[in-house]
């Protein structure tokens, strides 16, 4: 699905990541934790394809092809997904008129039929009702003034909708509450089958008693120092990052 | 001025002073009282109509032209210009589709133009094309019935005088302003609406409009009148880009709304803006004003600028009776060179008389804009008053956005909110719009779209999606 090799990344002529190696495969979720500023984001952007961020050496093939020679709209288009650590408000823009716009952006690109209005919002209805999200989210304005935990929420329901082969979750489990963490994580699990794969920021071990992760990774300094499957998570939250050597 | 200038001036006003062929189909370039009886002959118009024309250029020859609003452009020579030229014949006009710029087609397919219309905007002869003959009689039945008066205003001063000179230059006069005089004295032709007593005109004045007249003169002359208790929602313009040889307009709208009356008047402007070096665009001098006459009277204003290289244009509202209700809802866009200094006046006479202003302004490239905004409340307007919204957004970082409010209040009981802001189109919000499949033009315009929505939701719907198409085309390469 995802193969990252030897990847250079710097921002502003800063070096942030420095030869990291990672490989997904179909049906796969991988957790990547490590300390602040380690590059967790960086990745992410640089996956997404953010433009401040210049890969200065190293490959990334998405499905077989060369996922950094892509616009961030192809990527998306092609089925990867960020649901950001920072969503960002877009006032005036409906939040189901841009999951519609969005949803069949991505028909097109698939060569599907676009959805119709009701076929849409029938869909729209079901993620919802699985996210326990109100109504009224619907015709609110694209994240304006939306809680830190609804912003998570409605990244995720915007997972649900475009269905993408490749999600990146950045700390989406952050600012949840008790109950939110354990619906959103609903909502990604209904998503699990041997065609999705997953990598997943975060901080803490509670996310991933919901979402159980097949691989665990330590970021750290931009390289990837060790890999284990779930019961390193357990051990970094007994003991934190101090005692992982470096292994790269 | 030195006798050389003197002595060409005179010669000038020489060679114009025997220009009395009436079978010619276009006037000599320049402005004298000649050129005036020229046209004002050529349109058979009555005596007091030549008098009215003739007192407003004498008037406009005292007066200065405006040297305030924040916009650049050389100097215009006005003997340098054409004052009347005949219709184009229809021999003249593209015979198909064929016949058209491939280019402007693909305007009208990214607008979504329905295709029946395009032949018709395209400048065709309408009625070798289609059959929208019988759809603009029925249209003209429909409103014949209902009593409603809907012609051009040459045919309107053949068929209704009595109405035309009561009304005409009795919001908008002769006097005032520097545009507006020159207007009166030479403006060709335009639309004439009337809406009797009671009447609620049964259809929206666009797909009509749209169709029959969208060539507009140089100097255009628009007068709308809603009788007692009427209400008529008038579509002026459209989405398609316009060109015209002729570098300058000056038009002018009057409305006069009695007692309960409501009219609703959306623009569309498109006029060539002009190559990204601003050459060959059109300068829009507009006035356009209409008075709330009687108690609980309502004029709202909409307007989507995205044409024209110089766009001077502050639509406007006399409260004068009590109640009265007048609404201001404006997108503009500059881009490339594009400036435009526009804005409202809201003047507050009647009692509890209220006024609602909302400007989007949107800049890019290297486009200037200015909003000016008058709100002046009288002595006797007890109860008046305003909201002012005034927004501008910032796409790069090469443009400007200019705010210039004046508020003047006589009256203490008056309520005045004002509340601007000025942002940009940041990246972050492209990148994470990009992030969902929408490519960078795409998101750009639709966070364009979502900062005009309040205005937007005032547009006839149909209307209203052609806009959006527009204000994405308008930004093209904006962006990147
Ligand atoms: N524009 C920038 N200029 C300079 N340094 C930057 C820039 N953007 C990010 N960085 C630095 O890159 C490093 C990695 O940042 P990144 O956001 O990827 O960390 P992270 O692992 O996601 O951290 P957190 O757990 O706090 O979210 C940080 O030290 C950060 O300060
Ligand atoms: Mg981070």
């Amino acid at each position: 699905m995802l193969s990252i090799q030897n990847l250079h990344a710097e921002v502003d002529g800063q070096p942030i990541l420095k030869g990291l190696t990672l490989e997904v495969k179909p049906g796969e979720v991988h957790a990547i934790m490590g300390p602040n500023g380690s590059g967790k984001s960086t990745l992410s952007n640089v996956l997404a394809g953010r433009d401040e961020y210049t890969v200065t050496q190293g490959s990334v093939t998405f499905r077989g092809e060369d996922l950094l020679d892509k616009a961030p709209e192809e990527r998306a288009q092609a089925g990867v997904f960020l649901a950001f650590q920072y969503p960002v408000e877009i006032p005036g823009v409906g939040n189901s008129y841009f999951l519609k716009t969005a949803v069949n952006k991505k028909r097109a690109a698939e060569g599907k039929e676009e959805l119709d209005a009701k076929g849409f919002l029938k869909l729209l209805k079901e993620k919802m009702a699985l996210l326990e999200m109100d109504a009224k989210f619907k015709s609110r304005d694209l994240n304006v003034g939306f809680s830190g935990g609804e912003k998570k929420k409605n990244e995720v329901l915007q997972l649900t909708m475009l269905d993408p082969a490749l999600a990146i979750l950045d700390e989406t489990d952050s600012g949840l509450d008790i109950d939110a963490l354990r619906i959103v994580s609903k909502g990604v699990n209904s998503l699990r089958d041997k065609e999705h794969s997953f990598i997943v920021v975060t901080h803490y071990q509670r996310l991933l008693d919901h979402i159980e992760p097949d691989f665990v990774h330590v970021l750290k300094d931009g390289r990837i120092v060790k890999s284990g499957d779930k019961s390193l998570a357990l051990e970094l939250e007994a003991q934190g990052y101090a005692g992982i050597a470096d292994a790269a | 001025m030195s006798s050389a200038t003197v002595d060409e001036v005179v010669s000038k006003k020489y060679e114009f002073g025997f220009f009395t062929d009436i079978d010619a189909d276009e006037a000599p370039p320049g402005l004298s009282e000649d050129i005036i009886r020229f046209i004002s002959a050529k349109k058979k118009e009555p005596q007091w109509l030549l008098d009215y024309r003739l007192k407003a250029y004498r008037h406009w020859l005292t007066l200065e032209e405006p040297r305030w609003p924040k916009v650049d452009y050389p100097q215009i020579d006005y003997q340098d210009v054409i004052y009347y030229s005949a219709p184009k014949r229809p021999e003249d006009a593209p015979k198909s589709l064929d016949e058209v710029d491939p280019k402007l087609l693909e305007t009208y397919e990214k607008l979504g133009i329905p295709l029946h219309e395009r032949a018709a905007l395209a400048g065709i002869a309408v009625d070798a094309v289609f059959d929208s003959v019988s759809v603009a009689t029925t249209f003209k039945e429909t409103l014949k019935e209902a009593g409603v008066i809907f012609c051009s205003f040459s045919e309107a001063v053949q068929d209704h005088p009595e109405l035309v000179q009561k009304y005409l230059g009795s919001v908008v006069p002769h006097t005032d302003n520097f545009f507006a005089a020159l207007n009166a004295a030479v403006f060709t032709d335009g639309s004439f609406c009337w809406i009797p007593a009671g009447v609620r005109c049964p259809m929206e004045l666009s797909t009509y409009f749209r169709i029959n007249a969208a060539k507009t003169g140089q100097f255009e002359r628009t007068l709308i009148v809603a009788e007692e208790g009427a209400y008529v929602s008038y579509l002026e313009g459209c989405t398609a880009p316009q060109r015209d040889e002729n570098q300058l307009h000056a038009a002018v709208v009057e409305i006069v709304c009695q007692k309960n009356a409501e009219v609703k008047y959306s623009t569309v402007q498109n006029w060539y803006p002009g190559d990204e070096n601003g050459k060959g665009g059109i300068y829009n001098f507009v006035t356009k004003r209409g008075a709330c006459r009687g108690d609980n009277a309502k004029i709202s204003w909409t307007q989507v600028e995205t044409g024209s290289a110089i766009t001077w244009k502050y639509p406007s509202v006399i409260l004068q009776g009590d109640n009265s209700v007048g609404e201001f809802y404006s997108v503009a866009v500059t881009s490339n060179m594009q400036q435009a200094d526009t804005g409202t006046k809201m003047l507050h006479l009647g009692k509890n008389t209220s006024s609602t202003i909302v400007s989007k302004g949107i800049s890019a490239m290297r486009g200037q804009q200015s909003y000016r905004g008058l709100v002046k409340v009288n002595k006797g307007a007890e109860g008046a008053r305003n909201y002012t919204q005034c927004d501008s957004l910032l796409i790069g970082d090469r443009c400007g956005a200019h705010t210039f409010p004046y508020i003047e209040v006589k009256n203490p009981t008056a309520q005045i909110e004002h509340e601007a802001s000025t942002s940009k189109v940041s990246e972050d919000q492209v990148f994470y719009l990009r992030q969902r499949g929408l490519s960078e033009e795409d998101a750009v315009s639709l966070i364009v779209n979502g900062f005009c929505k309040e205005v937007f939701r005032q547009l006839p719907m149909e209307f209203a999606v052609e806009a959006q198409a527009l204000l994405a085309v308008s930004l093209e390469g904006a962006v990147g």
